[in-house]
C-alpha cells in the first residue's frame, strides 16, 4: 500500500542508513591499531604503556591493541604474522634485521613520514641504518652505547687509569691478572657477548666500512684484515685475560665476578646498568673502547629499536599517526628516561645520567655506528660465526680451521 | 596386578555380561538394517586414522619432499634436488651430532642393566617397599625440562654440588657443560637418570611375575646368585628386555629435550644431537629445507628400530 | 621369588638391607631433595654461595608466592590443564574406538594399520615440526592451545591404540558373538559390553597420556608463542632467562611445574605403571 513516492522515500533512507553504517563500520575498523611489540621488560612496558595512554587521548577516535610478547619468541613469530595476517605496528630492529624484511617487501616504505617530519635533520645519525635504496623503511626510537663498564674502586687500589690505547688497555690487564684480579668478566653461553668483542676490535683495527662489508659476506674471513683482528684479540686471550669457563655463563651470570670484585672490567651494553644498585653505581664506571689503530675514527657499536609499519597491515593510515607521535621529542624523552637509554631525535632529552652522559658524548662524537653482530648480519652467518668466536676464545689455536670454516658458510649463504 | 582371570587372561565374570547381553535385546525390537561387521570397523577406525593421518603421515611425507628444497619459510621454495643431502654430509657440525647420537645411544644401553639391578636390589617384601619403589621410579615422572634443569645447576663450575663433591677430594672444578669433552657426557648422566628408572619399573614388573615353580626347582638343583640369575631368571625376563630396549634406543635418539635447556647444543655445536640440529636450523637460521634433510635422515635412523620392533612384535602376535 | 627373600637371612642382613636402602634412596633422590633444598632458601644464601648448609632462613611461603606473583607461572600451569586434559580424553576415545576395530574385526588391512598407528607413535618429532606447524597456522590455529591439542591427540593416538588393542585383544571374542547373534549393533556392542571391562586400561591409559602430554617440551616450543597459551615446561624453561641465578625462584618454579603428573602417579600408581609395563609380561 506504499505509494511510489513512499516507497522511494523509504529506498533513499535506507540507502543513506546503509552509507551511514558502513561509514561507522569503516571508521570504527579505522579506529583500531594493533601493535605488536617484544618490549617486554618491565620498564619498557611501563613507558609504552603511558605513551600508548597519552596516543589515545590526543586521538580519541584511535583504540590502541598492544601485544606484549617476550624476545625469542616474538623473533620467529614475527615471520608469521609478517606473511599471513600482521599488526599495524611492530617493534623490530635496524640493520640486517630490518633488511630480511624489507627485501621481501614486507615493510612498508615511510619515506614520506620522514620528509613530512624533516627527520632527515633530527634523526641525522639514524638516518643511514634506517635508509635502503634511499627509501626509510621505519622509525627508530632509541639506541645504546656500549662499551667497558669497570669498577673504580679496584683500579684506584692499583693506581690504574683510564686506557686511551689498547695497549694501555692490555697493561693494565696485566697489572690486575697479577694481583689475582680477573681483568674481563664475560659470559658466552649464549654466544653474542663474544661478538662484541670481534665487533670492537674490528671497528678498531679495520673500521666501519670493511666491518659492515665483512658482515654483508663481501669479505673474507681468511683474509689479513680479519686476521688482524684476531691478532689483537688474541693478546688478550692467549693471556687469560677473560673469565675463567665463560661459556658456562650467561651475560647476567657473569655479573656475579663483577660485582664481587672477583672481575675488573665488562665489555657489555649500557642495559647492564640498568642492574646497579645505589652503592654498585657508586663503585662502577664506564669508559669507551679504547683506541687500536690511530689511523682508524672510533666507531661504536650502537643498537637501534624502531617502529615498522607491515605492507599487509590493515590499518596504515593511524599506523602513520602513531609513527608521528613516537617522533616527537617529548615522546621519545619520556621512553627514553624509562629506558635509561639515548634517544634517536637529537631534540629530545637525554637523562641525566653518569653513564648516559658518556654515552651520548662518544656517540655523538662517532665517527659512525653499527648494529651489533647479529643484527649485522644474516641470523645464520651470525649463529655459524659467533659460535666460531666462542671457540675461539677456548681455543685460539683453532683459528685456521674456524676462519675457513666461516668462510665455507659465508659463500653458500651469501652467495644466494 | 593378578585378578580373577579367564583363560585369556581377561579380569571379570563371563557370566555377567552374557545377562546383560540378553537385556539389551530384551524387548523383542524387529530386526533392523545393522551396520554389517566389515564396515563397522571402518567407522570405528575413521576419525582415528583421520587425525593420525593428518597430523603424522602427511607431514612425514611433507617433510620429504621439502627436504629437496631451500626454503627460509618467507619467501619462494627452491629446488636444490639431493643439494641439502650433499651439504650435510660434508658439514662438520652434521658428524658432530652423528657422533654424539652414536654416544646417547652407546650409553644409553647402560639404562636396562642398571635398571635391573635396582629392580633386583628393590625387589623384597618389607614393610614400606612398595613406597620406596614409587619413589626410585619418580624421575620419570617429571619433565625432561626439570630434569635438565636440576642437572644443569648440579654441573655449574663455581657451586654446582658436583663441584662441591669434587672439591672434598681435592679435585679440581670441571666446567661439565663447557668443556667439549665432557658436555654430552654430562648430558647423557642427566638423561639416564628418568631412564634408568623407567627400565627398573619393567623389570620390577617382571620380576613380579616370574615363575615360582622354576626357581624353587633351580633353588633345590643347588642354583643361586649369579648363576640363577643368568639362566633362570633373565630368560623370564625377556620381554621386559625387549621393551626396555626399544624405549631406551628411542629415548636415546629423541634427546632433544636435555640438549636444548642445558646447552643448546654447545659449546660450539660440541653436543649438539641430530634432533637439536634439526631444530636450529629451522627456526633460528630459518632452512626450513636443511632442517627437514635432518630430520629425514634422523628418521631414517629411527626407523631400522621401528622395523625392528615391529617384526618382533608382530612375530609375537601369530 | 628372586632374589632370596631378605626375610630368609639374619638380623644384620635385614637391618643392613634397610640402612643400604634409604642410602640408595636418598642418592637416587639427590637431585630432587637439592631442588627442594632450594626452593626454601633465600636470595641472600644464593648470593652468598650457601648452596648446601642450614638455610639462614626458611622462605617457603614467599618463594613459592613469587614465583606466581612475578611471573605468568599461575597462566601456565592454567595452560598445560587446559591442553593436557582434553587432549588426553580426545585422545583415549579416538584410540579406544581405533583400537576395538583392530582388536577385534578381522580385515584384511588390520595388521598393516596396527604397524602404520605403531610407527607412527616411534617417529621422530622433528619429522613432524615444520608441516604441521605449518598446518598450525593454515587452519589458524598456531600459538592457541587448540594446536597442541590436536597435535597431542593425533600423536598419542598412536600409543594409545596399541595400548587398547592389545588390552581389547583378550576380551573373549565369545562375548560379542553372542551379542551379535541377539541383534546388537555394533556400535552398542563397544559402548554395553566392550568399555565397562576395559575401564582400568582406561584408567592407566588416561594417567599415562596425561603425564606424557603435561611434560612435552618440544611442541610447547614449536606451537605455541606468546605467554597467554604457552604450558608450564615451556613456561619454565623461558623463566631460565628471567630468573638467571635467581636459583630458589628457579627450583620453586621446577616442584610446581612436576608437582601434577608426581600427584597424579602417587594416586593412580597402579595404573599407572600397569600402562607403561605392557607387554613387559607375556
Amino acid at each position: 500500500m506504499i505509494s511510489e513516492e513512499n516507497s522511494m522515500k523509504i529506498v533513499k533512507k535506507f540507502a543513506a542508513a546503509a552509507v551511514l553504517c558502513v561509514l561507522i563500520g569503516a571508521s570504527a575498523f579505522a579506529g583500531e591499531l594493533v601493535i605488536n611489540s617484544d618490549a617486554s621488560d618491565p620498564a619498557p612496558k611501563a613507558a609504552f604503556a603511558k605513551i600508548i595512554k597519552q596516543f589515545e587521548q590526543a586521538n580519541p577516535d584511535i583504540k590502541v591493541k598492544y601485544n606484549l610478547y617476550d624476545h625469542e619468541s616474538y623473533k620467529t613469530t614475527i615471520r608469521n604474522w609478517l606473511v599471513t595476517t600482521p599488526p599495524d605496528i611492530v617493534f623490530w630492529y635496524a640493520g640486517n634485521r630490518m633488511k630480511t624484511f624489507v627485501d621481501r617487501g614486507l615493510f612498508t616504505d615511510v619515506s614520506d613520514l620522514w620528509q613530512e617530519q624533516n627527520m632527515a635533520e633530527d634523526y641525522k645519525s639514524a638516518m643511514p641504518a634506517m635508509t635502503i635504496d634511499g627509501k626509510q623503511w621505519g622509525v627508530p626510537y632509541t639506541y645504546y652505547q656500549w662499551g667497558v663498564y669497570y669498577r673504580k674502586d679496584i683500579f684506584d687500589k692499583y693506581g690504574l687509569t683510564i686506557p686511551k690505547t689498547y695497549d694501555q688497555l692490555l697493561h693494565l690487564s696485566q697489572v690486575l691478572k697479577e694481583n689475582g684480579v680477573t681483568p674481563f668478566t664475560i659470559g658466552t653461553k649464549f654466544l653474542w657477548t663474544a661478538a662484541g668483542w670481534f665487533d670492537y676490535l674490528d671497528l678498531r683495527t679495520n673500521g666501519l666500512d670493511f666491518h659492515l662489508s665483512l658482515m654483508e659476506g663481501k669479505e673474507k674471513w681468511t683474509s689479513s684484515k680479519v686476521r688482524k683482528v684476531f691478532e689483537n684479540w688474541g693478546k688478550m686471550v692467549k693471556a687469560g685475560y677473560f673469565l675463567k669457563n665463560h661459556t658456562s655463563y650467561s651475560w647476567q651470570e657473569a655479573q656475579a665476578p663483577f660485582f664481587s670484585g672477583d672481575a675488573a672490567m665488562y665489555l657489555i651494553g649500557n642495559f647492564f646498568a640498568a642492574n646497579f644498585t645505589q652503592e654498585q653505581r657508586s663503585k662502577i664506571d664506564f669508559f669507551q673502547f679504547p683506541q687500536v689503530d690511530a689511523n682508524v675514527p672510533m666507531y661504536e657499536d650502537a643498537p637501534m629499536d624502531t617502529l615498522h609499519i607491515p605492507s599487509r597491515a590493515k590499518n596504515k593510515v593511524d599506523a602513520r599517526k602513531f609513527l608521528k607521535f613516537m617522533t616527537l621529542p617529548q615522546n621519545e624523552t619520556l621512553v627514553n628516561d624509562a629506558l635509561l637509554q639515548i634517544p634517536t631525535n637529537s631534540k629530545a632529552q637525554v637523562k641525566d645520567d653518569k653513564y648516559l652522559n658518556i654515552g651520548v658524548k662518544i656517540l655523538n662524537s662517532a665517527a659512525g655506528t653499527a648494529q651489533f653482530f647479529d643484527r649485522d648480519t644474516n641470523p645464520e652467518m651470525a649463529k655459524t660465526a659467533m659460535k666460531g668466536l666462542q671457540e675461539y676464545m677456548v681455543h685460539p689455536e683453532r683459528l685456521d680451521k674456524i676462519l675457513k670454516r666461516l668462510d665455507r658458510a659465508a659463500n653458500r649463504i651469501f652467495k644466494k | 596386578m593378578a585378578s580373577l582371570t579367564n583363560e585369556k587372561g581377561f579380569p571379570f565374570k563371563v557370566d555377567t555380561v552374557m545377562e546383560k547381553n540378553s537385556n539389551l535385546t530384551s524387548h523383542n525390537k524387529p530386526k533392523r538394517r545393522r551396520v554389517s561387521t566389515k564396515v563397522a570397523p571402518w567407522i570405528f577406525l575413521a576419525p582415528g586414522i583421520a587425525i593420525f593421518a593428518l597430523y603424522v603421515i602427511y607431514p612425514i611425507i611433507s617433510s620429504v619432499a621439502l627436504s629437496f628444497y631451500e626454503w627460509d619459510g618467507l619467501g619462494e621454495k627452491v629446488w636444490v634436488g639431493l643439494g641439502n643431502y650433499i651439504e650435510l654430509f660434508e658439514s662438520d657440525v652434521f658428524w658432530t651430532a652423528l657422533k654424539n647420537n652414536a654416544l646417547w645411544l652407546l650409553l644409553f644401553m647402560l639404562a636396562p642393566p642398571i635398571g635391573l639391578a635396582i629392580a633386583l636390589f628393590l625387589n623384597q617384601q618389607i614393610r614400606g617397599m612398595r613406597f620406596v619403589k614409587s619413589l626410585f621410579f619418580f624421575p620419570f615422572v617429571i619433565s625432561q625440562v626439570v630434569v635438565g634443569l636440576v642437572f644443569a645447576w648440579f654441573y655449574d663450575p663455581t657451586f654446582g654440588l658436583l663441584n662441591q663433591f669434587l672439591g672434598v677430594f681435592g679435585l679440581g672444578p670441571i666446567a661439565v657443560l663447557s668443556d667439549e669433552n665432557w658436555v654430552t657426557f654430562g648430558l647423557i648422566a642427566a638423561g639416564l637418570w628418568p631412564q634408568v628408572a623407567y627400565c627398573m619399573i619393567l623389570y620390577l614388573t617382571g620380576l613380579n611375575n616370574l615363575d615360582p615353580e622354576q626357581i624353587e626347582a633351580a633353588r633345590l638343583d643347588g642354583a643361586k646368585g649369579l648363576r640363577m640369575l643368568w639362566y633362570i631368571i633373565l630368560p623370564q625376563l625377556k620381554p621386559a628386555t625387549f621393551i626396555a630396549i626399544v624405549v631406551t634406543v628411542i629415548g636415546a635418539l629423541r634427546s632433544f629435550d636435555m640438549v636444548s635447556v642445558m646447552t643448546s647444543g654447545g659449546p660450539w655445536n660440541s653436543s649438539t644431537v641430530l634432533a637439536y640440529m634439526m631444530y636450529e636450523e629451522s627456526i633460528f637460521n630459518y632452512r626450513m629445507g636443511y632442517g627437514a634433510a635432518v630430520a629425514v635422515v634422523l628418521f631414517l635412523i629411527m626407523d631400522l628400530y621401528i622395523f625392528y620392533f615391529l617384526r618382533n612384535m608382530l612375530k609375537g602376535e601369530k | 621369588m628372586f632374589p632370596l627373600p631378605i626375610e630368609k637371612r639374619g638380623r644384620t642382613a635385614k637391618i643392613s638391607y634397610r640402612v643400604a636402602i634409604i642410602i640408595a634412596l636418598l642418592m637416587w633422590l639427590l637431585p630432587l631433595l637439592a631442588v627442594m633444598l632450594t626452593s626454601i632458601r633465600s636470595i641472600a644464601d644464593i648470593n652468598a654461595g650457601n648452596y648446601w648448609g642450614v638455610p639462614s632462613s626458611i622462605q617457603f611461603v614467599k618463594n613459592y608466592t613469587d614465583v606466581f606473583t612475578t611471573t605468568p607461572m599461575g597462566q601456565y600451569l592454567i595452560n598445560s590443564i587446559l591442553i593436557a586434559v582434553p587432549a588426553a580424553m580426545g585422545a583415549v576415545i579416538l584410540s579406544t574406538l581405533a583400537g576395538f576395530a583392530l582388536a577385534k574385526y578381522q580385515f584384511k588391512a588390520n595388521i598393516w594399520i596396527f604397524a602404520l598407528f605403531i610407527g607412527g607413535n616411534f617417529v621422530p618429532f622433528q619429522i613432524l615440526m615444520i608441516p604441521v606447524r605449518d598446518l598450525s597456522m593454515s587452519l589458524g590455529i598456531y600459538d592457541t592451545r587448540w594446536a597442541l591439542i590436536f597435535f597431542h591427540v593425533a600423536f598419542q593416538a598412536g600409543f594409545c591404540t596399541l595400548f587398547m588393542r592389545n588390552f581389547m585383544v583378550a576380551i573373549p571374542d565369545a562375548l560379542i558373538e553372542s551379542a551379535r547373534v541377539e541383534g546388537v549393533s555394533e556400535f552398542k556392542i563397544f559402548w554395553y559390553v566392550i568399555l565397562p571391562l576395559v575401564r582400568p586400561a582406561l584408567a592407566a591409559l588416561c594417567v599415562l597420556v596425561f603425564t606424557f602430554i603435561w611434560n612435552d617440551y618440544f611442541w610447547a616450543l614449536v606451537l605455541v608463542q606468546s605467554d597467554t597459551v604457552r604450558p608450564v615446561t615451556a613456561g619454565l624453561s623461558s623463566l631460565q632467562g628471567q630468573w638467571l641465578a635467581s636459583w630458589q625462584l628457579l627450583s620453586a618454579g621446577a616442584i610446581v611445574a612436576a608437582l601434577p603428573p608426581v600427584a597424579l602417579f602417587f594416586t593412580m600408581q597402579k595404573h599407572f605403571i600397569a600402562g607403561l609395563t605392557l607387554g613387559a609380561v607375556k
